[in-house]
C-alpha cells in the first residue's frame, strides 16, 4: 500500500479524460436546477448516494479482484440511460490507457483485450487501483471524489462559480464520502462471497432523464 | 385465510396468478387466490387474454405489514393485472417498516401485462417494495409502476422501491429509488427529483427490440425512452403530480409503437 500512488491515481490532472465530463451538471445547470454553491451541493450529494455508491462498490470489488465481466455486466443493468453507458465505458477506455501506461500490469492489459471500446470506468479504476498497489478502499474512495469533483469543477465553468465556494462543497461533503467509501468496502467484501446482486442500485431519475437530453443537444461543453 | 397471520409486526398476506394458454388461443387461470387485504378477481379479458384485478389495496400496507404478490403468466398465455385502486403506504402503530414484494415471471411465448395503479407513500408510513421480474427470451413483458410522494399538499413518507428485470436469466436493469424523510441525502436534490412529487418507470420487454431496439430519446423534458443492454426499454419519468406522470408514460409507451 503506498499513499503517494492514491494521489497519483485520484489527482485531477491523472491523464484519464475525466475533465471532459461534468457527471450531469452541464444539463442541471441548463435546466435551471443548479445556480449556485447550495444547489450544487445537493446535486453532489444525491449523485454522490446514488450513481456514486454504486460506482464506488463496483470499484472496490474490482479492487478485491472479483470477475470484471460480471461486474461490468451489474453496471450496465444499472445505468439504464445508453448515454451514461457510453460515457462510462469511454472514461473506462480512457483511464485503461493512462493506468496501463503508469502501472503496467497483467490484469490491465487481460480486461484490454477483453473490452476493446472500453469497460464501465469503476471496473477499470478498482483494477487500476490494484496495479498501483491499492486497495479497495483507496479504489472506493476514488470513485467517490472523482464523482463530485468533476461535476464541482464543471459548475465554476458552467455558471462562474466561486472556486472557493465549489471546493467548500466538496469539503462539507466529506463526512458522507468517508461513510460511503467504507460502505462500499464492506459489500465489495460481500461481492466476492454473494455475488454481484448484492452491489446497490440506487438511482436518481434526473441523471438519467437529463443525461439523454444532453446527448441530443447540438453544443455543448461536456462530453457528459 | 389461514396464511395471514397478525404478528406483533402486522398482518402478513399474500396474492398468487398463474396463467395458462389452453391450446385453443384462450387464456386460464389455475392458480387465482389471495388472503386477508389481498384479493384477486378475474375480470372480463379481451380475445386470448385473461385480466386480473388486485382488490382491496387501499387497507395498506401499514407499517409492520409484510405482503406478497406472485404472478406468473405460462404456456403462451396473455395476462394482464391491473389494481382497483391506487396502494396507500400508511404509518401503522408499529415503527417497524411494511414491506411489498412483488415476484413476477414470464414464460417464452407468453405475454404479461402488468399495469396496477399508483403507490401513494403517505406521510409517516415507511415502505419497502422490492419488484423482481424474470423473463424468457421470445416474452412479452409491459410493466408499469408509479410512486406518488404523499397525499394533494402533504410531505411524503419513506420510500425505497427496486425493480430488478431479468431477461433469460441476465440482469439487464437493477434499480432503486429511495426517497422521504430518512432517504440518502439530496433523494430531492437537482440530480434526484427536485421537487417533483411523482416519479414512474415502465418496462418494456419485447423480442423484436434484439433486433431493433427504439431509439434513446427525452419525451416532453419529463421522461426518457431508454433502450436497455438487452431486448428491452425502459421509460424512466418524474411529474409535478399523478395525473401529469401518467400522461408522460403513456405518451411515452405510444411512442414505441
Amino acid at each position: 500500500m503506498t499513499r503517494a500512488a492514491l494521489l497519483v491515481l485520484a489527482d485531477g490532472r491523472f491523464p484519464a479524460g475525466g475533465h471532459a465530463h461534468s457527471g450531469g451538471a452541464e444539463a442541471a445547470v441548463r435546466a435551471g436546477r443548479i445556480t449556485d454553491a447550495a444547489s450544487l451541493e445537493s446535486f453532489c450529494r444525491g449523485r454522490l448516494h446514488t450513481s456514486g455508491v454504486v460506482a464506488a462498490c463496483v470499484a472496490a470489488a474490482a479492487a478485491l479482484g472479483v470477475d470484471p465481466g460480471q461486474l461490468d455486466r451489474a453496471a450496465d443493468a444499472r445505468t439504464p440511460s445508453p448515454a451514461l453507458r457510453v460515457a462510462a465505458r469511454r472514461l473506462g477506455r480512457q483511464l485503461m490507457r493512462a493506468a496501463r501506461a503508469t502501472w503496467p500490469s497483467p490484469e490491465l492489459d487481460a480486461l484490454a483485450s477483453r473490452f476493446p471500446k472500453g469497460a464501465h470506468q469503476p471496473v477499470v479504476l478498482g483494477l487500476a487501483a490494484r496495479a498501483a498497489g491499492l486497495g479497495p478502499l483507496d479504489a472506493a474512495y476514488c470513485s467517490l471524489y472523482e464523482g463530485v469533483s468533476g461535476p464541482a469543477t464543471a459548475v465554476v465553468r458552467l455558471l462562474g462559480l466561486d472556486p472557493f465556494d465549489a471546493t467548500g462543497v466538496l469539503a462539507r461533503l466529506s463526512d458522507d464520502m468517508d461513510r460511503v467509501a467504507q460502505e462500499a468496502v464492506e459489500t465489495g467484501e460481500r461481492v466476492v462471497t454473494d455475488g454481484v446482486d448484492v452491489l446497490p442500485a440506487r438511482s436518481a431519475p434526473l441523471l438519467e432523464i437529463g443525461a439523454e437530453a444532453h446527448a441530443a443537444w447540438a453544443v455543448r461543453l461536456f462530453a457528459s | 385465510m389461514d396464511r395471514v397471520r397478525t404478528a406483533p409486526g402486522g398482518v402478513r398476506a399474500s396474492a398468487r396468478v398463474l396463467a395458462r394458454g389452453d391450446g385453443r388461443g384462450g387464456t386460464v387461470l389455475p392458480v387465482l387466490e389471495g388472503d386477508g387485504p389481498l384479493a384477486v378477481r378475474r375480470t372480463r379479458g379481451s380475445g386470448a387474454e385473461a385480466r386480473v384485478m388486485l382488490v382491496g389495496a387501499m387497507s395498506g400496507p401499514l407499517g409492520g405489514d409484510h405482503f406478497t404478490v406472485t404472478a406468473r403468466a405460462a404456456d403462451g398465455a396473455r395476462l394482464s393485472v391491473g389494481s382497483a385502486a391506487a396502494t396507500l403506504a400508511l404509518p401503522g402503530q408499529d415503527k417497524a417498516g411494511a414491506r411489498y414484494d412483488v415476484r413476477l415471471g414470464v414464460d417464452e411465448d407468453a405475454e404479461l401485462n402488468w399495469l396496477p395503479e399508483q403507490l401513494i407513500s403517505a406521510d409517516g408510513s415507511d415502505l419497502r417494495v422490492t419488484t423482481s421480474v424474470d423473463v424468457a427470451s421470445g416474452a412479452r413483458l409491459l410493466l408499469r409502476e408509479e410512486q406518488v410522494l404523499g397525499r394533494a399538499g402533504e410531505e411524503p413518507g419513506r420510500l425505497t422501491s427496486r425493480l430488478t428485470v431479468r431477461i433469460d436469466g441476465r440482469c439487464v436493469l437493477d434499480q432503486e429509488l429511495a426517497c422521504g424523510p430518512g432517504a440518502p441525502g439530496g433523494w430531492d436534490g437537482p440530480a434526484g427529483l427536485a421537487g417533483h412529487r411523482a416519479v414512474g418507470q415502465l418496462v418494456v420487454v419485447r423480442p423484436g427490440f434484439a433486433t431493433g431496439p427504439p431509439a434513446a430519446r427525452v419525451f416532453e423534458e419529463g421522461a426518457a425512452v431508454l433502450p436497455l443492454a438487452g431486448p428491452a426499454a425502459l421509460v424512466t419519468a418524474v411529474a409535478p403530480d399523478a395525473l401529469r406522470l401518467r400522461r408522460l408514460l403513456d405518451g411515452a409507451l405510444a411512442s414505441l409503437d
